[in-house]
């Protein structure tokens, strides 16, 4: 089984309203499945049967067909994740950037393989050959979703580092990088450029 | 010297601002659309002047607008932000950066195909461009832009910002509306084409976030405007994303029709004392261009005509540090990882391809295994269901195509040729690589 074992979840009474209001967004029901997901998520970072349960009560569906769903896509975890869950981007243009080092220096400041989780519950490290859209900056990692850009072993220790201390300022510093072309758009598109 | 059109502000205003977006005359081509014209005329003013879509296949964004049947239905409109090609990071900007300027590209081509309501399909990994797209979608909604009665008209539209959860194949468009309609993204087979049989088995219309963001200019400044940028079958501007190999790698917004070699120029150049190697003009799946393809103009017809495709724009830069059998391979992983595993030739195929590549990275491929992974790589491509196995391939055969040589003297050499240095005898980096060039092997 790949979700989780778990009773009743406490989101569906709490978050009523919500729950209402994303149903009835849609023209049939039924497409509230991965947004009423993404919020069974949000309660303890990961997805339980009594979480599929629940959303299957909600849309009348049977259990079954909601996990059919949420086993298809690869952002549901179905097992207990750390409080940050690091992503390394290693697709074809991060790779290009040397994303390898930086998946092996994520597995020695943090003693854990690719998937696995540090002994406290912290940190979850990723690896994913899904490109993360934003290769002119690579390689890149998300933390919970956020991006830092630019990677290098040295940067990966501080960002490890200030994810153990909690460091919200270290934190901002890290991230801290024009994404996205933004620096190159001030200067507007240059004239003059190199050779090829 | 042109003048950026969809990246404008970019860097120097902070467009997420409602009113910055007004004060550069954002909303107006929605005022005049909705006051001054009827749907039709939308219609043919997109028809004029010569958009095609920027999703990958450029097809005629007003020409797939008139194929929606006249039968009574509800019609859907569906923004496909669902940007996961590699190497491709456009609409990711576009969606952060200038927010309002595609919601009043969706509120446009609604009103322009009648939609009873539309929806924007966002990556699950771009969760802060769902938080600006939901943040611009409730100011703009505050003032008038989106629901009942906008601008005291007839015309209302609710927008539906749907977010992923991680699939690539759900930007291939059928598997797109079968996640939005809350199932596994599976493609279909077409036909029905989305235009007849879409999302709940209504017409449905699904376009790109760059073709969704340029409809404001073309309102706004008209289709002949339009039609001067850009070359004669492609119009307007194009924002490439250039990544790789380059000096400054990033987003640089040029005519349609522009050369590769200025594409590469305008985003650096190579590093220094480097040689070009070679370069995918549209994301890790189209297929490779060389050096005598520098100077193609990139656009649709020419890109396909030098045998490979525009696709997104994405391109990706190799220089001769580059080694092509590895970067293979990294795509070939990937492919593995995102096929659905719904048909047969890409789920088997794929893992295949990337078995071969992988042997052949670690120093131990075959003799006949370059015949097998072209042979293997031409079956995946003409017998798979939807576009991720129908160009999972390109890369490829196209490397083997221009660097077969590449490829045999991995083969020959157990891996030791590589000009990265990045394949290696049994998949690890030797200790002593002086010794390992001189076979021998610990």
């Amino acid at each position: 089984m790949r979700f989780a074992r778990g009773g009743p979840p406490a989101w569906t009474e709490r978050r009523k309203d919500e729950v209402a209001r994303l149903v009835a967004l849609y023209p049939e029901g039924r497409s509230a499945i991965m947004p009423l997901l993404h919020l069974a998520q949000e309660e303890r970072g990961f997805i339980t049967q009594g979480d599929l349960e629940a959303i299957a009560g909600v849309l009348g569906m049977p259990m079954s067909a909601v996990e059919s769903v949420a086993s298809f896509y690869a952002m549901y975890h179905g097992e207990r994740t750390g409080r940050f869950v690091v992503t390394v981007c290693t697709s074809l243009p991060c790779h290009m950037a040397h994303a390898d080092r930086v998946v092996e220096a994520f597995k020695k400041a943090l003693g854990i393989e690719e998937g696995e989780t540090t002994p406290d519950g912290l940190i979850t490290l990723e690896a994913t050959s899904e490109c993360l859209a934003a290769c002119d900056a690579g390689p890149v990692v998300q933390v919970n979703r956020e991006y830092f850009l630019r990677l290098n072993p040295v940067k990966v220790r501080d960002l490890v580092t200030a994810l153990r201390q909690d460091d919200g300022e270290a934190l901002a510093r890290l991230a801290e990088y024009p994404s996205t072309g933004e620096a190159l758009f001030a200067a507007r598109v240059r004239e003059v450029g190199g050779r090829v | 010297m042109f003048e950026p059109v969809l990246t404008r502000g970019i860097g120097t205003l902070n467009l997420t601002d409602l009113h910055v977006y007004e004060d550069q005359g954002g909303y107006q081509a929605l005022h005049r659309a909705v006051h001054d014209m009827s749907p039709g005329d939308v219609v043919h003013e997109v028809i004029a002047s010569g958009l095609r879509g920027r999703g990958g296949a450029g097809f005629p964004t007003g020409r797939k607008w008139t194929f929606l049947p006249d039968d009574g239905r509800p019609r859907y409109l569906v923004c496909n932000a669902d940007e996961s090609e590699p190497g491709t990071f456009s609409n990711r900007m576009l969606i952060e950066k200038h927010p309002h300027q595609l919601l009043e590209g969706v509120l446009l081509a609604a009103y322009a195909i009648r939609a009873a309501r539309s929806f924007i399909y966002i990556r699950g990994e771009m969760k802060r461009g769902y938080d600006m797209l939901i943040q611009a979608l409730d100011e703009a909604r505050a003032r008038g832009y989106v629901g009942e009665h906008i601008l005291g008209t007839d015309f209302s539209q609710e927008i539906v910002v749907h977010r992923g959860a991680g699939a690539y194949i759900c930007g291939e468009e059928t598997a797109l509306l079968d996640s939005l309609e809350g199932k596994r993204g599976e493609p279909w087979l077409r036909p029905p084409f989305p235009a007849g049989r879409g999302l709940y088995g209504m017409p449905t219309i699904i376009n790109n976030v760059e073709t969704l963001s340029s409809l404001p200019h073309i309102l706004g400044k008209g289709a002949a405007w339009y039609r001067s940028l850009g070359s004669e079958k492609s119009a307007g501007p194009k924002i490439f994303s250039v990544s790789g190999q380059v000096a400054n790698p990033g987003n640089y917004e040029l005519p349609l029709g522009t050369t590769l070699r200025q594409v590469i120029e305008t985003a650096g150049g190579l590093l220094p004392r480097r040689r070009f190697k070679a370069a995918q003009p549209g994301g890790g799946s189209a297929p490779l261009l060389v050096e005598k393809h520098l100077d193609t103009p990139m656009d649709f017809e020419s890109v396909a005509a030098a045998g490979s495709m525009l696709g997104t724009a994405g391109v990706i830069v190799y220089d001769d540090s580059i080694c092509l059998v590895k970067a293979a391979q990294v795509m070939a992983a990937f492919y593995a990882n995102e096929s659905c595993s719904q048909c047969t030739p890409c789920r088997v195929g794929t893992q295949r391809i990337l078995d071969i590549l992988t042997r052949m990275t670690r120093g131990r491929g075959r003799e006949e295994d370059l015949d097998a992974l072209e042979e293997l790589s031409w079956g995946v491509k003409m017998a798979s269901l939807c576009g991720l196995g129908q160009t999972a391939p390109n890369l490829v055969l196209s490397a083997l195509r221009h660097f077969r040589w590449e490829f045999e003297e991995h083969v020959r050499s157990r891996a030791r040729s590589c000009p990265a240095d990045v394949c290696w005898p049994r998949g690890r980096r030797p200790e002593n690589r002086h010794a390992a060039a001189r076979g021998y092997q610990p």
